[in-house]
């Protein structure tokens, strides 16, 4: 801490802009070099909770219609199935960038991020495609209680991803101003986890509420 | 960390052809319309193919091992899991006994008049 306060006079005469990038120093990551992958790890944890609440919620009302439209009526599994291939495809474009950047290639690592971020968007606009559409026959968050825990869990997921993509942009600005340093690395091992993630959870709601919905 | 911590090209690999094949066996399922007569079945597959592709990223993207962060991840992850359960298995248990017995009261005499 009194490094950081150290620094903080001297890093503004060298720059006068504050770049959002903290430098940390030396000595510290020698002896806690994997501390904040394992607090990032314990986040991703409590968010799994955080998922798994929502889950159990949905389980409960999941099939309280109020004799409104049931999963089978509003549905559409081919869309669910090409949002589900976009996450699948981003996953491993992902991997691609960790490999680049174990081998040290700044370009190799942006361009595949930016492939990733591509197949998230294209998550992110199937979501809001498939929202607008379900809003716009009526079947908003207060026409049943299904419908209220369904929004809720998928617009979570959504959220977290609209989160992540916006945390891949600053990330990609970071690495083209500073390179590969040993704290970007960190932070797109971060996201990595972050990302993998989601896609992890996504599994459990096209299974759960989308293929199992539609059964029911 | 390690180059074992973030994963190989074979394994990423490896990873994604499983993902793909565990993800499209339950979705041509149920757009195919296979075992429609037989729902139980259906989710019972859906369930054990998503259990297992979420397996699957566990393994091969998130690259959880036992003897990772001194197997804090591998830790954690197991008592995330005992909570979910607990979570998961008590809200639909109460829940629906709570349904059973809050029922409108026609179906509730009905049940009773129905009794051996």
């Amino acid at each position: 801490m009194s490094d950081m306060t150290a620094n903080g006079p001297q890093l503004a005469t060298e720059s006068p802009r504050f770049d959002f990038h903290v430098v940390e120093d030396e000595h510290a990551h020698e002896h806690h070099e994997t501390g904040t992958m394992l607090g990032f790890w314990l986040y991703l944890m409590s968010d799994c909770l955080l998922f798994g609440i929502l889950f159990a919620v949905h389980a409960v009302l999941g099939q309280n219609y109020a004799a409104g439209p049931s999963p089978a009526d509003l549905f559409e599994i081919e869309l669910i199935l090409v949002s589900t291939f976009m996450l699948l495809f981003s996953s491993i474009t992902y991997g691609f960038a960790m490999i680049a950047m174990q081998q040290g290639s700044k370009v190799g690592t942006q361009a595949w991020l930016a492939v990733t971020g591509v197949f998230g968007l294209a998550f992110l606009g199937l979501s809001i495609y498939e929202f607008e559409h379900l809003w716009h026959i009526g079947a908003t968050p207060m026409a049943s209680a299904f419908l209220s825990s369904f929004w809720l869990l998928v617009g979570t997921h959504g959220l977290h991803v609209a989160a992540g993509a916006i945390w891949l942009v600053v990330l990609l600005a970071q690495v083209q101003i500073h390179g590969l340093t040993h704290e970007n690395k960190r932070r797109i091992a971060c996201l990595s986890l972050f990302w993998h993630f989601l896609d992890l959870i996504w599994i459990a709601v096209f299974s759960f509420v989308y293929l199992t919905g539609v059964l029911l | 960390m390690s180059d074992q911590a973030h994963g190989s090209l074979k394994s990423y690999g490896i990873g994604f052809a499983l993902s793909v094949v565990l993800t499209l066996i339950p979705f041509g399922l149920v757009l195919g319309g296979a075992l429609e007569d037989n729902v139980g079945w259906a989710i019972a597959i859906i369930f054990l193919f998503g259990g297992a592709q979420i397996m699957v990223h566990v393994y091969y993207f998130l690259h959880v091992t036992l003897g990772a962060e001194d197997g804090w991840q591998a830790m954690s992850l197991a008592f995330t899991g005992m909570l979910l359960v607990i979570i998961l298995a008590g809200s639909i248990w109460v829940m629906f006994h709570l349904e059973e017995n809050m029922m409108p009261a026609h179906e509730l005499i009905e049940r009773v008049e129905q009794l051996p």
